[in-house]
């Protein structure tokens, strides 16, 4: 058993922070979160530059042939600097679909230019009516020729402003079980029938809902078998193992170990008060455990098992503990605590305020926490199911 | 990276696991209670090298590193064994490294005399609550000047405890059998402790496991409103935290006993992170566990009850997670300022 991860490890950390010192400036970061954007093209097409679009894919398909472990180091630094990578996840995570269910045109078309960073792609399932219940969707999709013809709406399309296509998961019979009249399609997002409308998040973050009006997409653009969707999700979705965690929390412990060793003009010095260093203990402690259920997973993913409970819980136990810490933090920091960063009178700038808003999202999108227990009671411990 | 113990450890835990289901059934943890102890164990126990491996080979161990022995403690908490295993090779290896006498040492890792560790300084000339001491030969106290190496025969008052462990009270007005100085000696004693709370956690994890398999398994057969209880996800959703947290606590432990050797700058930090996480898995773990069962988890009929107890007592012995958090807190800080 061993827990280090070698020299190799810190070279590879040491590169990235590198690369952040030159990329990720403080102009940037500041731009991201005025416009709520997490994206940005120059950095995104730094990273494609760097070969960290796509670290652990296979050398002969424009990656870098890194291990797990490795591809993890990379999310983890870049995590826990707050870089904007939502536009780089979504795409990446429907490329690893493609590479494994999509046909040599799809590769071509839409893989390629996808890892040289040449276009993104936006997620489409969520819908006004339902979320986690992702089979529910009723955007309908109907044959016309070599064209299908959409109309419906998604849901937190995030990045589809900034995107060439959205993964959609249409209804194309009504009449199967909900589960088989599904199909996933990647439809074009600049053409008519497409409208975006921005959605404002707690946080800042820009999202999107998108309508679709007889949008037109080719058959050639469907993923998979007519009806066949939910493979897709599923056997699609397992190729996407493994996510960082903890780094956010990283970062908001930083900001608030600065504040109680600095204090603020108006903020007190803190660095002697018991309450605040049980919560920093507390905090770093989570985190660690954060870490190390995230890494659990590359590992396995490393030694060719399939992490799926292990994801959860680490997904699950990551974001229930930065939304008990930004809560816990706001309250060591009194009346201060809720100043927002535009205040220069901000404690620890303003990090925590916007923390404790943006925890809670992180409880909610991608599965949300009751979706992550249900998996963990009913795959992890054989809990009947209800 | 690499979480699977190695071939030899597999075999340590297998014969260990072995030894515990023949000597540590919760019918014998149930007969022990009243004194904590389980001479029958201990004497397998100690057959087994149960504490000479924790020695290392100069004085004449077997050199087990601190994640061998860590192992061996989460099936030592499985099984609830009722003898003093954490502490006899937690103080086997201070006095080894304090340089007691080799007869003495020899004595300890044969099993012939039982040393323990009193976990906290001190005062008023008594040692309060000292985890083993009522089946202990001698305790290692650290005091204001310092180690010493005390008689326990005549010193020991037992305290009656939620956790069935053999504690006592020890009174420190005796010559002591030998006395350890220097800044040293005091780094070793703290060495020990971080050790201790290394392999408690460890143990903690393994009670914690076993607490909620006995929930998950009541809560797949127990019917209620015409379905299986842990059909509920208010059922469901609290075993599935609690497996979560028993997780975090199993890497963070093996972790710990790890970076004894592997991370040395950061083991008494991770020490005290495993100690303070795994002492809050276990008893979420022994309180949910009891809770599912309902009425039958409040009978002493039932044996959650066992492992709710110890979940709480083998951690309270040492410390609240609080107080260790607020510790780790302290020293981050200092260090950044």
């Amino acid at each position: 058993m061993e827990f280090g991860l070698g020299g190799g490890h810190d070279a590879l950390v040491d590169d990235v922070r590198r690369f952040l010192g030159e990329h990720l400036t403080p102009e940037l970061l500041a731009r991201v979160r005025r416009g709520g954007t997490y994206h940005d093209w120059d950095f995104h097409r730094a990273l494609v530059a760097k070969g960290w679009m796509a670290p652990g894919w296979p050398v002969e398909l424009g990656g870098q042939g890194r291990p797990p472990l490795e591809v993890l180091a990379i999310a983890e630094e870049l995590q826990r600097a707050g870089a904007p990578m939502l536009g780089l996840g979504t795409t990446m995570l429907v490329a690893s679909v493609l590479r494994h269910l999509g046909t040599a045109a799809q590769k071509e078309a839409v893989v390629r230019p996808a890892l040289a960073g040449e276009i993104l792609i936006a997620l489409g399932f969520s819908e006004p009516e339902s979320g986690s219940d992702v089979a529910a969707a009723q955007t309908r999709a109907v044959r016309d020729g070599d064209e299908w013809v959409v109309n419906g709406q998604k849901m937190f399309t995030t990045n589809a402003h900034e995107a060439d296509y959205a993964f959609l998961l249409a209804r194309t019979d009504p009449t199967l079980p909900k589960h088989r009249g599904l199909t996933t399609f990647l439809v074009p997002l600049r053409q008519e029938g497409v409208e975006i409308r921005p959605i404002t998040t707690l946080s800042g973050e820009r999202t999107n809902i998108t309508f679709y009006a007889d949008a037109r997409v080719p058959d050639a653009l469907r993923i998979g078998e007519v009806n066949g969707g939910w493979e897709v999700m599923t056997v699609g979705l397992t190729y996407e193992r493994t996510s960082a965690a903890g780094g956010d929390s990283i970062r908001l412990l930083e900001a608030m170990e600065d504040w109680a060793v600095g204090g603020t003009p108006h903020g007190r010095s803190a660095d002697h008060d018991e309450r605040v260093h049980e919560a920093f203990g507390r905090a770093a402690t989570e985190n660690e455990v954060s870490v190390l259920l995230s890494r659990r997973s590359a590992w396995l993913d490393s030694i060719g098992e399939l992490p799926g409970v292990e994801g959860s819980m680490a997904k699950l136990f990551s974001s229930e503990a930065i939304t008990r810490q930004s809560a816990q933090f706001i309250d060591l920091l009194g009346p201060e605590g809720i100043r927002t960063e535009e205040d220069r009178g901000a404690p620890a700038r303003g990090e925590v305020e916007w923390a404790y808003r943006f925890a809670q999202g992180t409880t909610i999108y991608g599965g949300t926490s009751e979706i992550q227990r249900t998996i963990i009671a009913q795959r992890g411990l054989g809990l009947p199911r209800g | 990276m690499d979480l699977n113990p190695s071939f030899e450890q597999r075999q340590l835990v297998e014969a260990f696991s072995t030894l515990y289901r023949g000597e540590s059934t919760t019918e014998r943890v149930r007969a022990a209670e009243a004194t904590g102890f389980d001479p029958g164990l201990w004497e397998a126990l100690a057959g087994a090298g149960g504490v000479e491996m924790a020695l290392p080979l100069r004085a004449g161990g077997s050199g087990a590193s601190l994640l061998d022995l860590a192992l061996v403690a989460e099936v030592h908490g499985r099984h609830l064994g009722s003898a003093p295993l954490v502490e006899a090779q937690v103080s086997a290896r201070l006095l080894e490294r304090l340089g007691g006498a080799a007869p003495v040492v020899a004595d300890v890792a044969a099993g012939r005399q039982i040393l323990t560790v009193a976990l906290a300084p001190p005062g008023s000339g008594t040692a309060r609550g000292v985890p083993a001491a009522m089946v202990a030969d001698a305790v290692l106290v650290l005091d204001d000047r310092c180690v010493a190496l005390v008689g326990l025969a005549d010193a020991r008052t037992p305290v009656h405890n939620l956790a069935a462990l053999p504690l006592a009270d020890v009174r420190l007005d005796a010559d002591p059998l030998a006395t350890f100085g220097g800044e040293e000696a005091r780094r070793s004693f703290a060495t020990a402790l971080d050790e201790w709370m290394a392999l408690t956690a460890s143990a903690l994890v393994g009670l914690g496991r076993r607490a909620l398999e006995l929930a998950v398994d009541y809560a797949t057969t127990r019917q209620a409103f015409g379905a299986p209880i842990g059909s509920f996800q208010a059922v469901a959703h609290r075993l599935a935290d609690a497996a979560t947290a028993l997780d975090g606590a199993t890497l963070l432990s093996r972790e710990a006993a790890w970076a004894s050797e592997g991370d040395p700058a950061r083991a008494s930090d991770l020490a005290a992170m495993a100690f303070a996480f795994a002492a809050e898995a276990a008893q979420v773990a022994g309180e949910w566990s009891l809770h599912v069962h309902g009425g039958y988890g409040f009978m002493l009929e039932y044996d959650v009850q066992l492992y709710f107890r110890r979940a709480k007592g083998w951690a309270a012995v040492y410390s609240d997670p609080g107080r260790v958090y607020a510790g780790l807190g302290a020293r981050a800080l200092a260090r950044r300022a």
